[in-house]
């Protein structure tokens, strides 16, 4: 359990950090908080010739208001989403995701962008990020781009980073007001990994639903948006047998994986189950968020 | 711009409880292995070496944080807190003088990071609700006591303290 010998880089700036990534290529790995990366490293999953570690760029610590959003820096600690005003306000969900992962000692040394970055197809942050609409921007040498968290993986644990890419930022959108919302997962002990999660947001407009977005974890290579759920639900009345519907429809267009936590069909089986669920959750707090 | 010319070792300056002292270590080193080797702060437990059952943490720079996921060259101009700067002299601080009365431990391997964490607990947040406890116990494995005995160590350290 010791990692092999690796040439440690610790870059104090985004430009110092690119340029590392520039000279070294694949052979680097980026280190973040290292909650993922140092079990991978010790078990030598991954057995990098550099390590760049971005976590003494000053510059990526950061919550801080955008256009309509919240824009978090990547050495920002998922601890902080418990306890940010402006993440309180404008994207609460944020908060709802921290309370059913690991644990404040992971939280305190973990980055929002290392999940969203590594992402473990049972991860919340990913989903969450997927159902708010995120997006990360990716800086290399060559400049920055824009890269929907919806777009950004490529089965598991897999993403569309080139070798010389570092994300330096995750932007979420606000919340709209009157917005509920939901993060629910089954999980054999609170904090660990998810065996499989579903994340929702649900805004009305009257009696109806206006605007959902629905996403799930730890039921395919990585979490990813239930559009067909979404589009039963747009422009209806809430009703138990609606409910219903949506969850037998995702719990047969999810391909939840089979291993040793558990069976692809007891996940199918907890996908229609935390579908309604969270959709229930979310609904409630959109009516006392109207009510108030 | 912070370059390791040589692959296999650093100089790092760190504080450990209170000591300033600067060292050779080498990039793959974890803080956990510098801690027991260099250190000889032996109260930091290396139980799963992969983040999972918290017998090695210790604070970091105030904050509870898992010794094995951190390498030892990032200790580099921060401040570690480990077990052995709890008590003074023979005299136990009042969590540990808490557990030993509510048999908070048996073998005690996982106590040292159990009672580090309770420690960053009960200063952000001196009376404690049993759940914000549970949060705090729930990053720690232990295999002994069952964790009813932590859970009244705990409530009974967070009097203790106010008491103070
Ligand atoms: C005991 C335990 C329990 C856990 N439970 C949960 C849980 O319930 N839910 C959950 O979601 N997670 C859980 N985790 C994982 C934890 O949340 C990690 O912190 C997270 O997955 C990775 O974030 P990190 O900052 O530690 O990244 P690292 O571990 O440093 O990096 C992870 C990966 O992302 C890449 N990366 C990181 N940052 C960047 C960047 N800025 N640009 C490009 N690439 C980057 C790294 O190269 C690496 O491949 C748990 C971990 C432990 C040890
Ligand atoms: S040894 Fe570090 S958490 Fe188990
Ligand atoms: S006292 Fe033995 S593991 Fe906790």
């Amino acid at each position: 359990m010791k990692p092999v010998a690796f040439k440690y880089l610790k870059p104090a700036t985004v430009e110092e950090a690119t340029a590392f990534l520039a000279e070294y290529g694949s052979e680097a790995k980026i280190l973040a908080g290292g909650q993922s990366m140092m079990p991978m490293l010790s078990m030598r999953i991954a057995r990098p010739s550099v390590l760049v570690d971005i976590n003494e760029i000053a510059e990526l610590t950061y919550i801080r208001a955008a256009d309509d959003a919240v824009a978090i820096g990547s050495v920002t600690r998922q601890r902080r989403l418990g306890d940010d005003d402006l993440v309180a306000e404008q994207v609460p969900v944020l908060a709802s995701a921290l309370k059913c992962m690991s644990h404040p000692q992971i939280q305190n040394r973990g980055t929002v962008v290392g999940s969203i970055c590594h992402g473990d197809p049972a991860a919340e942050l990913p989903a969450v990020a997927i159902a708010l609409g995120a997006e990360l921007t990716a800086c290399s040498q060559a400049g920055t781009r824009t890269i929907p968290v919806a777009e950004f993986y490529r089965g598991y644990y897999r993403n569309i980073l080139e070798p010389d890419e570092l994300v330096s930022e995750v932007n979420f959108p606000a919340m709209l007001p009157g917005c509920g919302w939901s993060v629910v997962e089954i999980s054999r002990r609170h904090g660990d990994l998810a065996l499989a999660g579903v994340a929702s947001l649900v805004a009305f407009a009257g009696e109806e639903i206006d605007h959902v977005r629905i996403a799930c974890f730890g039921l395919g290579k990585a979490a990813h948006r239930l559009v067909d759920a979404e589009s039963l639900l747009k422009g209806q009345r809430t009703s138990s047998e609606l409910f219903q519907e949506v969850a037998s429809l995702v719990s047969s267009s999810v391909k939840p994986m089979d291993d040793s936590h558990a069976s692809a069909e007891y996940r199918r089986a907890l996908a229609a189950e935390l579908t309604q669920r969270s959709l229930f959750e979310a609904i409630e707090r959109a009516k006392q968020g109207a009510a108030s | 711009m912070n370059v390791q010319s040589d692959l296999d070792s650093r100089q790092v300056t760190v504080t450990v409880n209170g000591k300033q002292e600067s060292l050779e270590v080498e990039g793959r080193t974890t803080l956990a292995d510098m801690l027991r080797q260099e250190f000889h702060t032996q109260g930091v437990r290396v139980g799963c070496e992969h983040g999972v059952c918290g017998s090695c943490t210790i604070l970091f720079d105030g904050e509870p944080m898992r010794a094995c996921l951190l390498l030892a060259v990032q200790a580099d101009g921060h401040e570690i807190k480990t077990i052995e700067s709890m008590a003074d002299g023979n005299k136990l601080h009042e969590i540990q003088e808490a557990f030993s009365e509510k048999h908070g431990l048996q073998c005690g391997f996982c106590t040292a990071g159990i009672i580090l964490s309770v420690s960053e607990l009960l200063e952000r947040c001196p009376e404690p609700t049993d759940e914000q406890i549970y949060e705090i116990l729930g990053g720690h494995l232990c295999r002994c006591t069952g964790y009813q005995q932590i859970l009244q160590s705990v409530r009974l350290a967070a009097d203790m303290l106010l008491e103070k």
